[in-house]
Parts: structure tokens; sequence; C-alpha cells
């Protein structure tokens, strides 16, 4: 397969294959499962809505959500997005130090939001909300379970990245394998986006419809 | 107009991948970004706790409003596809309208807005 090598001063060479579309394949592979994972939330999303008030048995959404608490960890996720694009800026300027820092730091906001998630989630059961209680419980813990596993594979990646920079394996050069992550990281926050206003935002109101 | 033969047995062409970092925001664009973001979240919030959106059947269209921006600027500055090629761009789109139109329709069919 043809390669094009480049060579600057700081980083010796680095080599890129070609392809037919003159894009990145991994990246734009990133991009073709990110719109597949865009028909998986839109199944999870519009099943919550379809099962809407449907519930004929507490506790019902109004009973158990906590916005204040839920905007704490929307902000924290936020927050995190903002960071994960600092740790690729700085990656692409050729600072190393500065990328770990801010790769540190989206992991340890993305530990916390999914921290959040135990917690919320712990405490709705506490409530009476389990998988099982009604339709609710059922579309809401599995939406926002796959969401949080979706930020769970993140950190993981996260980490992974982190541990390669302090082995010395991730120069400017893989500026790319920052970037993908980070387009997976971003497609969280929006999913999240969604989710907050349509689950926890939009009233549902406190019994059967 | 002059037309270049070309082999049937040529090897298809490979072009050299785009560093497609032309123009990425600066760092205080992305902090600006952020401001936003986290403005537009906290009247989301804030709108929830007004009684008189609520009852004049604004709180939706609002909510909806704000998170379409938020999405919008996230995909667009912190997602770079403001800045990159419109490939992948068309990838993303596709999905996404693929995936708001299938469910709108399942949504319809059950009647989910009917009241």
């Amino acid at each position: 397969m043809a390669t094009i090598e480049h060579a600057d001063a700081r980083h010796p060479v680095a080599e890129e294959h070609a392809t037919s579309t003159g894009l990145p394949n991994t990246k734009l592979a990133m991009w073709l499962f990110l719109a597949s994972d865009c028909l998986l939330f839109g199944a999870l999303i519009s099943t919550y809505v379809l099962y809407r008030g449907a519930s004929l048995v507490g506790p019902y959404p109004d009973d158990v959500f906590d916005i204040p608490y839920t905007s704490v960890s929307s902000f924290v996720l936020l927050a995190s997005s903002l960071t994960m694009v600092l740790a690729l800026a700085a990656l692409q300027r050729g600072d190393v130090g500065r990328s770990r820092i801010w790769l540190l730091a989206t992991a340890m906001l993305g530990l916390t939001f999914v921290g959040g998630q135990v917690y919320e989630f712990t405490a709705f059961y506490h409530e009476g909300l389990t998988l099982t209680t009604n339709v609710f419980g059922t579309s809401f813990y599995v939406l926002t379970g796959f969401h949080g596993t979706h930020v769970a594979i993140g950190i993981l990646m996260l980490l992974t990245l982190l541990w390669l920079s302090l082995g010395g394996r991730l120069g400017p050069e893989r500026v790319e394998a920052v970037e993908l992550v980070g387009l997976y990281w971003h497609f969280v926050d929006i999913v999240w986006i969604v989710i907050f206003t349509v689950v926890y935002l939009i009233p549902t109101g406190s019994g059967p419809a | 107009m002059a037309t270049e033969h070309v082999p049937a047995d040529a090897p298809p062409e490979v072009t050299p991948p785009r560093r497609a970092h032309a123009r990425h925001p600066s760092t205080r664009e992305y902090v600006r970004i952020a401001i936003v973001l986290a403005l537009v979240t906290a009247a989301e919030v804030v709108i929830y706790y007004i009684d008189w959106v609520h009852e004049n059947g604004v709180l939706i269209p609002l909510l909806f409003a704000f998170s379409i921006l938020k999405f919008a600027l996230v995909v667009l500055w912190f997602m770079h596809l403001k800045f990159d090629s419109r490939t992948y761009a068309r990838f993303f789109v596709m999905g996404l309208a693929g995936a708001v139109t299938l469910y709108l329709i399942v949504l319809i069919t059950f009647q989910t807005f009917a009241g």
C-alpha cells in the first residue's frame, strides 16, 4: 500500500496511509460509527417517550427526579468536553505535558459523572424504582444505563491514552488517536444534552396518564 | 474538453490523507463556547422553575430550542464539523436525519403526541 512520509523538527517521521477519499479511514469510520449510534440512542429515547406517562404504578418521574442534582452532572459532562478539546489542542501544539493534564481532567470529570449516576440509581432504587417496577423504570434505566456505559467506555479510552502518553507513545505524530477518542467523548456529551432535556426537564406528571 | 485515458487495470487512485487541521479554534474560542454552553444549560434549568413558562405552553419549545443550540455548538466547534471535511458532516447528518425521521414516524404512528 502506498504511504506518504512526513518529517519535521518536532517528530522525526510520521507515516500515513494514502486513501481513496483523501481522508483518514479511521476518522471516517468513527463518524460512521457515531452515525449508527444515533440510531441506537434514537431507539432508546423514543422508547422512553413512547412510554412516558404510561406507568400504572409509581414511583413516577416527578417523585424521584432531583433536577438540581442532575443539572450539576450536566455541567460536569459539558466541562469534560472543554477539557477534551483542550487536550487535543495541546497535543496539536506539541505540548505533551499539558495534553496529559487535560486528558486526566477529562477522565476525572467523566468518573464524577458516572459516580453521580451510580448515586442517582441507588437513590431511585431505595425509593422503590427498579428495572421491573414499571415502564418508566425500565425505559429510564435502559436509556441512562446505556449512556452511562458509553461514558465508562470513554473513560477507559481516555485512561489508555494517558497511559500511552506517560510511556512516551503518544506524541504529536499520533494526534489522530486523541481526536478519535475526542469525537466519541463529545458524542456522549451531545446524547446527554438530549437526554437531560427529554427525560429530566420535560414534565411527565406524577401519576398515570 | 480533453479527457485522460485510464487503463482498465490501473490501480485505484489514492490521495494522501488531508491533515484537516487547517483552522481549528483557539483555546480562547473553546472556552467561550463552553461558557455559552454553561449559560444555556443554566437557562434551561431556570425556565424549568418558572410557572409562567409552564402555564403558557412555551416550556417544551424553549427547551428544544436550547437543546438544539447546545447540540449544534458541540458538533460544529468541539467536534470540528465546521472546520473539517464536508464528508464527515454528510456521514453524521445521514445517521442523525435517518434516526430522527425513523423515530418520529414511530412516535406519530403510536399517536404519542396526540392530546
